[in-house]
């Protein structure tokens, strides 16, 4: 079952002789379940790919759909994790948390439970009742991604989530994010321009082309992983040694190169 | 003891700086009044002034001490001062997220705040006579527009992640101006505030000018009648220094927003 669609999609900033395109007939299926990364040069137009599912932006032409429906605005069914946390400064971490359940009308005990169990699942526990500015980076990506998780979404929608974090902190949180992925199955996507990221994290890696972005090239990764039983490493520098993963590392950072060479 | 402009002045030197500045104003003010430079009748001294000011604290002139002009004064600038403060923050908020909203009121709204408050006068007369309404109706076109305007720059300038954020929680209208808009444009409201404040205040005088029957502005009227210049002058303090003390409250406010923001 396909979660998420897009069909012949073509996305035009601003109109006439003074509109940029940003896509050019991108097609892409995203599975029921399935963790999809998007890799591409930098203004390619992957993050556009995603906020037209968020439903931040809609198509020129061509379809989003997402269970089969339409995408007509942002939704909670969508929940997005976005670079710079997007946290309100003046709600606490169990308030910024509690918001979206709070908007659904779920009942103040189901709401306490539900939020303490995504607060445990992100590893907050003991940060309430903190501000995010008092929160560091990374801190702050997991109350966003507790905030997303406790929506329980169909669909997840990651944009560059760990691109503000320092290297290690950003190690750290694909490390989780693996474990809360494998434990806690979602439709992914996943949009980064770290390939290493993609590799590790994605069950398939979508490479798009530079501006106007199009989908080049498709990467399965998840039966390599499954065979070469990458998920029985908890470190992600044990993985990145295999040799299975440079393999498909370095195929990926070919066909980017390819794409940078084209403009230089 | 080099003083460059970068420099950073300790505090009493700051307040050595601004009392040589109040000594050198009171010094020339005194120079031209007492040499008969200027006549007196024009120019009455600092000391006629401040004698007439302390006399005024206890002793009537136009049925009313000082204290109780300016209390009738401070209470007819309250309530217009509230009432565009109740009005503006909420309209202003509503214009920066409903986008009709906004097209329907901007126009109106940027033709008339150009309109002086005093340019009111006339009308707040005739609509309401001697009562309060007429100058509360010029202090609220005073101390209206600031309190939009800053309300609706504050809304219309929130970071839009945030407001996605809002909408990918699956947010309604009321919570996302009342939990998101409101939160976020606090100190740009207070700002707000504090120019309303200051518009109002000076308004309510030129109001009490002509329609009122106390207060510091009907109380100079009178007293420029009667060539009473040293009265004259006391208002004239009277009023600066409230309005001082309006905006040194709203600037502490403002300060203690903007920490709660930052830190």
């Amino acid at each position: 079952m396909a979660a998420i669609t897009l069909e012949g999609v073509h996305k035009t900033f601003g109109a006439g002789k003074v509109g940029v395109p940003a896509l050019q007939d991108v097609s892409l299926t995203v599975l029921d379940k399935e963790f999809i990364a998007i890799v591409g040069p930098s203004g390619c137009g992957k993050t556009t790919c995603l906020r037209l599912v968020a439903g931040f932006e809609f198509p020129t032409a061509g379809s989003v759909l997402v269970d089969a429906r339409r995408v007509t605005g942002p939704g909670p069914d969508r929940a997005v994790v976005f670079q710079q946390f997007a946290l309100f400064p003046w709600k606490t971490v169990f308030d910024n948390i509690a918001l979206g359940l709070r908007n659904k009308g779920v009942g103040k005990d189901e709401r306490n439970k539900r939020v303490a169990a995504a607060i445990k699942m992100m590893s907050l526990e003991g940060y309430e009742t903190a501000l995010p500015h008092q929160l560091s980076g990374g801190m702050q990506q997991r109350v966003a991604i507790a905030r997303a998780y406790v929506l329980d979404p169909d669909v997840l929608l990651m944009d560059e989530p760990f691109g503000a974090l320092d290297a290690q902190t950003r190690t750290t949180m694909q490390e989780e994010l693996v474990r809360v992925a494998r434990l806690n199955p979602r439709t992914v996507l996943f949009v980064t321009h770290s390939v290493e990221e993609a590799v590790y994290l994605a069950d398939r890696v979508a490479i798009m082309t530079r501006r106007p972005g199009r989908i080049k090239e498709i990467i399965d990764i998840r039966p390599v992983r499954l065979a070469e039983k990458w998920d029985k490493h908890d470190r992600i520098e044990d993985v990145m040694d295999l040799e299975s993963f440079i393999h498909w590392r370095t195929h990926i950072w070919r066909s980017l190169r390819e794409e940078k060479a084209d403009r230089n | 003891m080099t003083m460059g402009p970068a420099e950073r002045l300790t505090p009493l030197q700051s307040m050595t700086c601004g009392l040589i500045g109040i000594l050198l104003f009171l010094g020339i003010w005194s120079g031209l009044s007492l040499s008969g430079v200027v006549p007196h009748q024009f120019l009455p001294s600092p000391y006629d002034v401040a004698s007439r000011f302390v006399q005024l604290l206890s002793v009537q002139f136009a049925g009313a001490t000082l204290p109780q002009h300016l209390a009738s004064s401070v209470m007819r600038f309250s309530y217009g001062f509230f009432l565009g403060a109740f009005i503006g923050i909420p309209l202003g908020l509503l214009m920066g997220w409903f986008r009709m909203l906004d097209e329907i009121v901007s126009p109106i709204f940027e033709g008339l705040r150009f309109i002086a408050p005093i340019a009111w006068v006339p009308f707040a007369a005739l609509w309401f006579g001697t009562g309060i309404g007429g100058p509360i109706l010029i202090i609220f076109a005073g101390a209206f527009p600031p309190c939009l305007i800053n309300s609706y720059r504050g809304a219309r300038f929130v970071s839009r992640p945030l407001i996605e954020a809002a909408q990918m929680l699956g947010t309604g209208h009321v919570r996302i101006i009342l939990e998101v808009l409101l939160p976020a444009s606090t100190a740009s409201i207070v700002a707000g505030l504090r120019v309303s404040a200051g518009l109002g205040w000076q308004s309510l005088i030129g109001a009490e000018l002509i329609v009122a029957s106390t207060g510091v502005g009907f109380m100079m009227s009178q007293a420029q009648l009667d060539l009473a210049t040293p009265t004259v002058m006391s208002a004239m303090v009277a009023i600066g220094l409230v309005g001082l003390l309006f905006d040194v409250a709203l600037r502490w406010i403002e300060t203690a927003v903007q920490r709660r923001g930052l830190s």
